[in-house]
């Protein structure tokens, strides 16, 4: 068995990084990236990992050295932040188009303007239809976990494709936590060997990589794209269930809690969902069938999977730490509205923004949502569909 | 050519065929053809280096005809072509006239 720990999520990333021995990293050094690529870049450095690094002058340069790296034949890793991804935005695609399994932990923080680099999902949720699978974390724990089973995964020859995990800026990255760690071996067997794909230093075979692609065959790739997201979630609990036999923990495409026989619910991700979950106790307690959903798996986003635990509540109210200006909600409940709609007879949805920049979520915001939700339950109307909690006026 | 469907083509467009750009006929964007007058020609080459394409047969180190299925019509042969005498061996034709 593994080793308990103290560790900072950044810290624990890192060495799920370090176990799994990628061949490379290109990572860009300064801010916005986080001490995780700089506790990385000490294994290489200290000779306890094997990966060569790249050090880019960009993030943009990171992606594309990625895209290289692992067109060539290589597991290749990154990772990023805020501006960083916002900067990768261009290559993401190439990636996920090229079909190439590159992971990169994603630590969530905010987008400029104004400048700030805090807690906040807004750099992954811009991200988020970029053609790569997207696996989000509560917490240390489960963002070590999510890195391990990431490789799994994007790796998978169903699959191919590159994936991030997603861990909250500061609250996860910079704070230290009690978990677990898998032994050094362990982590090297479940991930296993790496087989590339038409890998180009492969010169018995010669491949073309990024070739043009005129509208007489542009459509057939992406719906062969599309084709392949939706064979994610099986791969997904598959990769799960061999994970459990080695860590003992159980995980899914998304997380329920108290919510089989729940009337109320919050539907939130991250970090925010330890804090729910606490005062969902509170309400329990106090005979109040509440429940809470947080998604694992965002993209490909289990539509039907979510829209079955959640049809059968009262109200619900999703909760999204990023906007998306200019639309009708927050990017989560964009989702899980869409993944309601099929049914007849579905909960009262509400959508609160909160936290942005890093703002704290407090127990009390939860507790103002569920006694909103009680309301809504009780007398079926809804005061304002949108809205921002934990701002001033 | 049958174009494939959307199962059939390879993941992330990786080319796996070596050459295959022979089968990818571009000759169709021309407007201008460049014509090959043989007798002013002095198998300087210039035209085979020069082209952008692979639109010069090339055969026992002497200048061949024009492969058209690939000949944008750029002209560039026509320019560097020194010809003899003041006389070019390649003139640059309108298509369709
Ligand atoms: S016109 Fe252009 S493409 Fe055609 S043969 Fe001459 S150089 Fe090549
Ligand atoms: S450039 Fe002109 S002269 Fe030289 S080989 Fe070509 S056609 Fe002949």
């Amino acid at each position: 068995m593994g080793k308990v720990v103290a560790v900072t999520g950044n810290e624990a990333v890192a060495e799920a990084l370090r176990q799994v021995n990628p061949d490379v990293c290109a990572a860009y050094p300064i801010t916005p990236q986080t001490d995780m690529m700089q506790r990385f870049g000490s294994f290489v450095n200290n000779g306890k990992v094997k990966t060569e690094i790249i050090l880019t002058e960009s993030e943009h340069s990171s992606m594309s050295a990625c895209v290289g790296a692992s067109a060539a034949g290589g597991r290749v890793i990154t990772a990023t932040s805020s501006q960083g991804l916002a900067l990768m935005f261009e290559i993401l695609f190439i990636a996920s188009g090229t079909r190439l399994p590159i992971i990169m932990p994603v630590v969530n923080r905010a987008l400029s303007a104004p400048l700030n680099i805090h807690g906040d999902h807004s750099d992954a949720m811009g991200a988020r239809d970029a053609g790569w699978i997207q696996l989000w974390s509560e917490n240390t724990q489960e963002a070590y976990d999510n890195t391990i089973q990431a490789f799994r995964i994007a790796e998978h020859p169903d699959i191919r494709l590159p994936a991030m995990v997603c861990l909250d800026g500061f609250i996860i990255s910079h704070s230290i936590e009690r978990i677990e760690y898998l032994d050094d071996n362990e982590v090297s067997n479940f991930v296993g060997e790496y087989k590339p794909v038409n890998p180009m230093l492969d010169i018995e075979h010669p491949v073309s990589y990024g070739p043009l692609i005129l509208p007489d065959y542009y459509m057939e790739f992406r719906k062969a794209h599309d084709a392949v997201m939706s064979k994610v979630s099986k791969v997904v609990l598959d990769v799960a269930k061999d994970f459990e036999k080695i860590s003992g923990r159980k995980y899914g495409l998304f997380e329920t809690y108290r919510l089989e026989d729940a009337d109320i619910g919050i539907v939130i991700l991250n970090s925010a969902a330890g804090t729910t979950k606490d005062v969902i106790d509170e309400f329990r307690e106090k005979g109040i069938k509440a429940g809470l959903l947080k998604p694992r798996l965002y993209r490909p986003f289990p539509y039907k999977e979510i829209g079955e635990a959640l049809k059968h509540l009262k109200a619900v109210c999703v909760l999204d730490r990023a906007d998306a200006f200019g639309a009708s909600h927050g990017p989560l409940y964009i989702d899980i509205a869409s993944s309601l709609y099929p049914y007849e007879k579905r909960p009262i949805l509400i959508n609160k923004i909160y936290g942005l920049g890093g703002r704290d979520y407090m127990p009390g915001h939860a507790e103002l949502v569920l006694n909103e939700l009680v309301e809504i339950a009780k007398t079926g109307k809804i005061n304002v569909v949108k809205e921002y909690i934990g701002v001033r006026e | 050519m049958k174009l494939k469907g959307w199962k059939e083509v390879t993941p992330g467009a990786v080319v796996t065929k070596a050459g295959s750009a022979e089968e990818f006929k571009t000759g169709s964007w021309r407007s201008f053809r460049p014509v090959w007058l043989e007798e002013n020609c002095i198998q300087c080459m210039f035209c085979w280096i020069f082209c952008p394409d692979m639109a010069i047969e090339a055969k026992n180190g002497k200048r061949g005809v024009f492969k058209y299925d690939y000949c944008k019509g750029c002209g560039i042969c026509a320019l560097e072509c020194p010809g003899k005498k003041g006389k070019k061996a390649i003139v640059m034709e309108e298509e369709g006239k």
